[in-house]
């Protein structure tokens, strides 16, 4: 057991240093001149020269990138062209609404998703069933931010139930930051919700037609113990497997909805980043938010250990 | 006489098996539906800009009206016929999506061969693509696309990178199931060359699930290229593609919802038809994928 977690977090090294490197060479080559991009159409050729020395774009290649790493080791995410704060300072200072949408989002997903995938699995075919498909089919087509102003038009234009736009933090009042979260969470969830219901629907089936799932009603098993007890133990694998690959999905639809909702988070961080042509920024961020995501997917890899106890490593 | 007869049999016969193939196709109501919706969609990106007026004219005394029968879709902050930027906004999207879907499904199944069938090149190409993976996508595109300035090229080669990975990881486990077939075998005992083995025997089999894979891209594509837009981080502002449409009806949502709800609601029809037709078609063409579904 031991064993497999140390093997397991020793095999994210090498994505997690495929993707520094690729990040690393997006920047040096990206045809034309990266520093003339990020200084803008006005820039002076002294500005282009002064951008490149900041970036250290004229050193040799090999020797930037030693430099680089050797930085990224010390968890130096880069440091903002234009207002001089290290990339860690600007996450730290922006995690706090991303982190809040996230898990709101993650935690209403899975409380209706599950369970609206299990009753659609046990009702096959049914009315419910095919409203679940049909919903699982559509929340992917509709994008983010349509529907995320589909939603304002309706609750807080129409019936004025639910604040614009905007971010409270939980530390100031849970009220003002349940109101302020609730939309948000809304439209992001739709397709995380269409994503995990038709995940467990399609395992939940497939586990309703094994023999000990007969023989539980065979004995006369009250049917709420088997789905729960029978059916979605046996079917959590590939729905946790699902959220954590929902989680890249999550990553790009929270910069969508927090520029839909002005939600002062990463996801604005990154926008004002790119109308500032301020690269380090979007660079860091990258790095940072994909490391978050190959994380979370390794622990998720280590839990299907405990969730289902017929996996031996 | 009787030869020339047999001919004859032989070419109705050729043709009507191809019909059997398409009609069993046609004959799933998410082929049909999403096909024809499709269909229409693509008539009215192709013809629909000569019957409108200019997208780009502007109008100063006609602005922020909404729907009439004058001007169905209303009009935006310069007077601008929305119902003539949404149809001409079809064409950005489908060109997007079409070439997206396209080169990502060209490059994928080039280094998902490689990875595939020539062993010493599938541990590094597939860590590249794990990597690549990992890295989300959106970010990845606006990085790219801020990098490397706001073009149409850019946009597409911005959303392909991202699209690669999955197409890789397809293709490379249809030849690694597909390489052990005993025909494939068969053929390289019998000395055929790799290239030959590559692309007659291992090719054929890629087509079906791949057909399916491109109409999935297709659809994500035409919604990233809309959110990249809509971000400002996509095509150049002065193209009335979706996403730009609606980035430009932010400003006016309170007074004037219509110009983000008309191209969004085409938007999520076109991406709706998409989908559901590629559902339909991994439902007849994989019926493997389609059981554990």
């Amino acid at each position: 057991m031991l064993r497999y977690i140390l093997l397991r977090i020793a095999a994210t090294v090498p994505v997690m240093a495929v993707v520094a490197l690729f990040v690393f060479l997006l920047l040096r080559l990206t045809p034309g001149d990266p520093a003339a991009v990020i200084a803008g159409d006005y820039a002076t050729a002294e500005d282009i020269a002064r951008i490149r020395e900041q970036l250290g774009l004229n050193d040799p290649l090999p020797y930037q990138f030693i430099t680089w790493i050797g930085l990224l080791l010390q968890g130096n995410l880069g440091t903002s062209i234009f207002t001089n704060l290290p990339v860690t300072t600007l996450i730290g200072q922006r995690i706090e609404p991303t982190l809040m949408l996230a898990l709101t989002t993650i935690i209403f997903s899975v409380a209706v998703a599950v369970p609206l995938g299990a009753i659609a699995a046990w009702k096959a075919g049914s009315l419910l069933d095919r409203f679940v498909m049909l919903f699982s089919v559509g929340g992917f087509s509709v994008p983010v931010f349509v529907l995320g102003y589909v939603l304002i038009y309706l609750l807080s234009m129409k019936l004025q139930i639910l604040p614009v736009q905007g971010y409270r933090s939980p530390w100031d009042g849970l009220g003002p930051f349940l109101a302020h979260i609730t939309l948000p969470t809304l439209t992001l969830s739709v397709i995380f919700i269409a994503l995990i219901a038709r995940m467990t629907r399609a395992s939940a089936i497939e586990v309703l037609q094994e023999d000990y799932v007969r023989t539980a009603y065979a004995k006369g098993q009250n049917e709420f113990t088997i789905l729960t007890r029978h059916v979605l133990a046996n079917a959590a694998v590939p729905i946790v497997t699902v959220i954590g690959i929902g989680i890249a999905l999550l990553i790009g639809g929270v910069v969508v909805t927090e520029s839909v909702y002005n939600i002062p988070g990463l996801g604005r961080l990154v926008l004002d980043a790119v109308l500032a042509r301020d690269y380090p920024i979007i660079q860091g961020l990258i790095l940072f938010l994909s490391f978050v995501y190959i994380v979370i997917n390794l622990l998720i890899d280590i839990s299907y250990a405990f969730l289902d106890p017929r996996i031996r490593y | 006489m009787a030869l020339a007869k047999g001919t004859e049999e032989e070419v109705s016969v050729a043709p009507s098996r191809e019909v059997g193939t398409l009609g069993l196709a046609l004959a799933n109501p998410g082929v049909l539906w999403g096909g024809a919706l499709l269909a229409a969609m693509a008539l009215l990106a192709i013809v629909g800009p000569f019957f409108t007026v200019d997208p780009m004219a502007l109008n100063p005394i006609q602005r922020l009206k909404p729907p009439s029968a004058e001007v169905w879709f209303g009009t935006d902050f310069l007077g601008r016929n929305v119902f003539a930027r949404v149809v001409s906004g079809a064409r950005v999207s489908l060109v997007v999506g079409v070439s997206v879907a396209i080169i990502a499904i060209a490059i994928g199944l080039l280094l998902g061969m490689v990875a595939g069938y020539i062993r010493a090149l599938d541990a590094p190409i597939m860590r590249v693509m794990d990597g690549l993976m990992s890295i989300p996508g959106i970010l990845l595109a606006i990085a790219l696309v801020s990098l490397s300035g706001a073009t149409l090229t850019t946009v597409i080669v911005a959303i392909v990178v991202p699209e690669i990975p999955r197409v890789v990881r397809l293709v490379r486990s249809v030849v690694l199931t597909v390489r052990e077939e005993p025909y494939v075998e068969a053929a390289i005992a019998a000395g055929t060359r790799t290239h030959l083995v590559m692309t007659r025997h291992i090719l054929p089999n890629t087509i079906a699930p791949l057909i399916v894979q491109a109409t999935y891209i297709c659809g994500s594509a035409m919604l990233l290229e809309a959110i990249l837009g809509f971000l400002g981080a996509g095509i150049p502002p002065e193209i009335p593609s979706w996403g730009n449409i609606m980035s430009e009806g932010r400003t006016y949502f309170q007074i004037s919802p219509w110009i983000i709800f008309w191209p969004g609601i085409l938007l999520a029809a076109t991406v709706l038809a998409v989908n559901v037709m590629g559902d339909g078609l991994r439902d007849t063409l994989d019926p493997r994928i389609a059981r554990s579904m």
